[in-house]
């Protein structure tokens, strides 16, 4: 009962906080629901490169995707990418053999570090790509995963 | 959908090294009922911030291709131990959640 009432308490205080961010302007509600997301429906690589604006992004040694060589289940493929250029404001991870090939856009502030650790999902063997904005440029670099079994569900 | 997100923060050297678990079940919407043959619909979170001492850090948007019940992990310069982290997300139906901790 006690355990209930503590799980009561801590639901109320999580959506108080959420609260508080918006009023702060922390999470804007428009970019929230209504912000530009036609990355995440392109179809293609091609598509996709082209509304992060990364079309002719420049091959880096700078970028480290760290990523296994083969992921049995490609539902959950870990995926680290460092980056070291200098100025790095943004990293994206894009799966290339997935039917919409983006999967995020990391956006890093106030003396967040070119470092983004996540899990994917990947329907068949592919290239992992990083796209890194650092100043007006845009850099890339990828690691190839076999995949056993997809994890698109398809 | 207040599900408890996971968050840790530990300084290693001048660096606030923070890992976020979050409960989603991150539908892309491609994916066909095994029993029905419909389409589940998409449900994922959209968009990630998360604040260090106020200052927001990180402002992530996703698609469906992330994994079911995503992890992030980032590294933050400059943070101190004692600096308060604030991750929240929403996601395309509206749902939110945020959750606190604080860099040891």
């Amino acid at each position: 009962m006690n355990h209930q009432r503590r799980t009561v308490l801590k639901g109320v205080g999580s959506a108080a906080a959420v609260g508080v961010a918006v009023a702060a302007g922390l999470l804007k509600p428009t970019a929230a629901f209504a912000g530009d997301r036609s990355a995440f429906d392109a179809k293609g690589l091609d598509a996709a490169m082209k509304a992060i604006k990364a079309t002719g992004a420049a091959e880096s040694k700078d970028i480290t995707v760290k990523a296994p060589d083969i992921a049995e289940n490609g539902a959950v493929v870990p995926v680290e990418i460092t980056s070291n250029i200098a100025g790095t404001e943004s990293i994206a991870i894009l799966a290339e053999k997935n039917a919409s090939p983006m999967v995020g856009e990391f956006n890093l502030s106030n003396g967040a570090q070119g470092f983004i650790s996540t899990r994917i999902k990947l329907a068949n063997t592919s290239n992992v790509r990083a796209v890194v904005k650092a100043g007006s440029k845009m850099y890339t670099a990828t690691k190839e995963v076999k995949v056993t079994i997809g994890g698109c569900g398809g | 959908m207040a599900e408890p997100m996971k968050i840790r923060a530990t300084m290693a050297g001048d660096v606030a090294d923070i890992k976020v678990l979050m409960n989603h079940i991150m539908e892309t919407g491609t994916r066909k009922d095994a029993k029905t043959g419909q389409l589940v619909p998409a449900h994922h979170i959209t968009n990630i911030t998360a604040t260090v001492g106020g200052k927001t850090v990180l402002d992530a948007e996703i698609g469906g291709a992330v994994s079911k019940n995503p992890y992030l992990g980032f590294k933050v310069k400059g943070a101190k131990a004692g600096d308060k982290v604030t991750v929240s997300w929403v996601d395309n139906k509206g749902d939110k959640n945020s959750a606190d901790a604080t860099v040891a």
